[in-house]
């Protein structure tokens, strides 16, 4: 069996050394798989398509189950994305299943962004396990991956070509999924119009640079029943889950008056080619592929945006530490430096306050001396009053004393005249 | 087709979170295949498994390891008597790849010649951790590249064998000193080495009191007691530990016995057969390296020791030199990789001592 990872390192100096018994590690792949399943697995597939072209129904049919929802309007306002986790359980082996649906796609008038949320749910998938896997306490080994595995694209049976939103999603999408295109409905086109259909969307697929996803054929156990399948893409399917009796056999199938179409019959579609490539034969290349073809992919450009680098422009490598110790300093520096500019803001503000208020202190000083002028120019005023006052009073005490002093003088010398004199005086 | 139960399968170590529902299917799909797809994988890579062995020189070290992969990886190397004792530890690692019914495994083995040997031996489990150390810091060096290999290289060391001297009594000081250190760091599985020098009951003592060393210092050996997932493993994991450490004899020669060939020690008073319960437990080690943990030793490796490391290293890295991408690491002192766990661990271990006293 050709083991090209081993081969190389012969190649570096290993020697093969001969057993001289049965050691026992011939076990060792029983027990790696004994590990997974106890550990689980989990797939995840991403349905993009038009509303009511049976992404639902087939992902039922595929899985032999009923998943819950509703189908979707054709009035949504944008295309969203929906996505639902299952268990599913198959002997002794556990499956955790998630699909995301889009829902709303192509029924917008305006389908310029349509693709928009379904890259960025792609990224966000990337982005949460890169986050992870940065971490300093980190545990990989049980977390759960997110990470869109298939992307089953569904075109619409119109028997000519592919449309141009197709053209654009799929290849926005290339990069970032395993793409698998399958032709939805393919019970409305009859058998030479699909070889023509097939030949077309392969033809302009080709020509527009997108890549989708090839069935692996460098093992030799796979490699001529996936050779042979890569000719039949994109494979034409049908959906049903409702079952029928067909001879004497219960089959899913779905009626129509002029006869009746089965999922599971190779002749009527490939409907069983699909769930052969997609579950039973790559199901484990389609997680290999994703982890380490697209998401390597999406954490190089990432690292590389962050300003990681491998090597300096001195071509000695760097490690990622010290670019982190680098950018740690840099971020401290940052927060210092705004640290630094809110202190001065506050100092500043402090001065301005406290000016206002020494105003204000000053104003009132000023008010009050003011009134303490007021009040003494009022007091002066009325102290004058007094003064004039009390001089009349003694003025007035005085003539008095010199009346009577007179009175009494008269009184002695010339009697009653001068008091008739003083009477008339006086009055 | 079989049909479908709801129940999860008993080794599950994830629960199913509240929110995923189970789903019933109705009929076969076919899931179970990726045991297959996983398991052409595997035989297409290839497995790698590194072993350190680690004891004094003379106990058997070499011959043990002959006798576990059943193929001459060390040349048998009786000393001269001209070449002197080796001044420092020296570690000697051989690689080779071995194969069987189709499942290659490429096996790295590791010496340590000269450990213990000296007269002071203050501090010779410093280049045995340093070299732990380096091959993980490889990995990491390789993890957190941009641009990465799709497969990395994994010299890891995934398991320690550490062989105690048949003395009978029980853990020396430096056994002790160099378990303590090691066992945060690596797997390790300690052996009675050349168990013929004691008999079946000086082997049960020896063996008693080696378990109790090993509690009262709070060492952890594998399969560690804080690592099992579920009852199961440790059911599974408690037997192996009551007989811990195996009292083993390795053997590179074959002899008749009752017409058949069996690897074995020939000596005056009788054979002992390596592979024979009764005579030694060299079986039980085999199979627990060999036959059915060796995965588990991988995992544990890379999940907890690996990651352990990683924590360390980025959360100190602003005390390690800076140089350029490798950085070269000194030998990390025993406290710095301690695990939160282990106090606890000690906390139990302190109790089960205690009950035990009385």
């Amino acid at each position: 069996m050709a083991a090209t990872d081993i081969a190389r390192q012969v190649g570096e100096g290993c020697r093969t050394v001969p057993l001289a018994g049965h050691v026992g590690f011939d076990s060792l792949p029983d027990q790696l798989v004994n590990k997974s399943v106890s550990q689980g697995f989990c797939f995840n597939i991403l349905c993009v398509g038009e509303t009511g072209l049976g992404k639902s129904t087939l992902m039922d049919t595929l899985f032999n189950t009923k998943f819950e929802g509703e189908p979707a309007t054709h009035t949504q306002p944008g295309v969203q994305l929906r996505s639902n986790t299952y268990d599913l359980q198959e002997s002794n082996v556990g499956l955790k299943l998630t699909i995301v649906s889009t829902v709303g796609f192509g029924d917008q008038i305006n389908k310029e962004d349509s693709y928009k949320p379904i890259v960025e749910f792609i990224d966000a998938q990337f982005e949460a396990y890169l986050q992870e896997e940065l971490k300093i306490r980190r545990v990989l080994h049980t977390y759960h991956d997110s990470r869109i595995h298939a992307c089953l694209y569904f075109i619409a049976p119109t028997g000519h070509s592919l449309k141009s939103l197709d053209l654009v999603t799929m290849k926005k999408l290339d990069s970032k999924v395993n793409i698998i295109p399958i032709i939805a409905k393919s019970d409305a086109i009859s058998k030479s119009e699909l070889t023509k259909f097939k030949i077309k969307i392969t033809s302009e697929l080709v020509s527009n640079g997108v890549q989708i996803y090839q069935f692996p054929t460098d093992d030799e156990s796979v490699a001529e029943i996936n050779g042979t399948m890569n000719a039949h893409l994109p494979f034409a399917v049908i959906g049903s889950t409702e079952e029928l009796k067909i001879g004497n056999k219960m089959m899913k199938a779905r009626q129509y008056p002029w006869g009746t179409v089965q999922v599971e019959n190779e002749a009527h579609c490939d409907f069983v080619k699909l769930r052969e490539m997609l579950i039973r034969v790559n199901m484990d290349d389609l997680r290999e592929q994703t982890h380490s073809r697209h998401y390597e992919l999406y954490r190089r450009c990432k690292l590389e945006e962050m300003g990681f680098k491998d090597t300096d422009p001195d071509s000695k490598p760097f490690s990622l530490q010290e670019t982190y110790e680098a950018k740690r300093n840099e971020f401290l520096g940052e927060l210092q430096k705004k640290e630094e500019e809110m202190r001065q803001m506050f100092v500043q503000r402090v001065k301005e306050k406290e000016a206002e208020l020494k105003e204000a202190e000053k104003e009132l000083h000023e008010k009050f001396d003011r009134l303490k002028k007021l009040h003494q120019d009022e007091k002066k005023k009325l102290e004058d009053k007094k003064k004039s006052l009390d001089d009349e009073v003694n003025a007035f005490k005085q003539r008095k004393t010199a009346a009577e002093l007179l009175q009494s003088q008269g009184s002695q010398a010339g009697g009653s005249q001068t008091l008739k004199r003083d009477k008339e005086k006086k009055n | 087709m079989d049909p479908l139960r709801q129940s999860p399968s008993p080794g599950s170590s994830r629960p199913s979170s509240p929110r995923t529902p189970p789903c019933e299917m109705f009929d076969y799909v076919g899931i179970e295949a990726v045991l297959d797809q996983l398991k052409i994988k595997a035989m297409k890579m290839g497995f790698e498994f590194n072993i350190m062995v680690v004891g004094q020189s003379g106990l058997g070290k070499s011959t043990m390891v002959n006798t576990l992969f059943k193929s001459k990886v060390w040349k048998s190397n009786i000393p001269n008597l001209g070449t002197p004792t080796p001044q420092t530890l020296k570690l000697h690692s051989v690689t080779h790849i071995i194969e069987e019914k189709g499942v290659k495994l490429k096996l790295t083995v590791t010496d340590t010649p000269g450990f213990g040997d000296q007269i002071n031996n203050d501090k010779c489990w410093d280049p045995i951790l340093g070299y732990i150390n380096e091959q993980y810091e490889r990995y990491l060096q390789e993890e957190i590249l941009i641009t990465r290999q799709r497969h990395i290289p994994d010299t890891r060391v995934h398991c320690c064998v550490y062989f105690v001297p048949p003395t009978g009594h029980c853990l020396r000081p430096l056994d002790i000193e160099f378990l303590q250190r090691l066992c945060r760091a690596v797997n390790v599985v300690p052996v009675i080495a050349r168990a013929d020098s004691l008999t079946i009951e000086e082997r049960e003592t020896f063996r008693q009191r080696i378990q109790h060393n090993l509690r009262s210092h709070c060492i952890e050996v594998y399969p560690q007691k804080s690592l099992d997932e579920d009852t199961n493993d440790r059911i599974l994991n408690s037997k192996i530990r009551d007989r811990i450490p195996f009292a083993v004899v390795g053997a590179d020669r074959e002899h008749l016995v009752n017409g058949k060939c069996v690897l074995g020690r020939k000596t005056k008073w009788g054979i002992i057969e390596v592979e024979n319960m009764a005579h030694c437990e060299f079986p039980l080690l085999r199979d627990l390296l060999i036959r059915s943990h060796l995965q588990d030793l991988k995992d544990i490796t890379h999940n907890v020791h690996y990651e352990n490391y990683r924590v360390c290293r980025l959360n100190e890295s602003h005390l390690l030199p800076q140089g350029p991408g490798w950085v070269n690491l000194a030998p990390t002192p025993a406290g710095r990789l301690a695990t939160p766990q282990s106090s606890k661990v000690c906390q139990q271990a302190q109790d089960d001592a205690k009950d035990e006293a009385y």
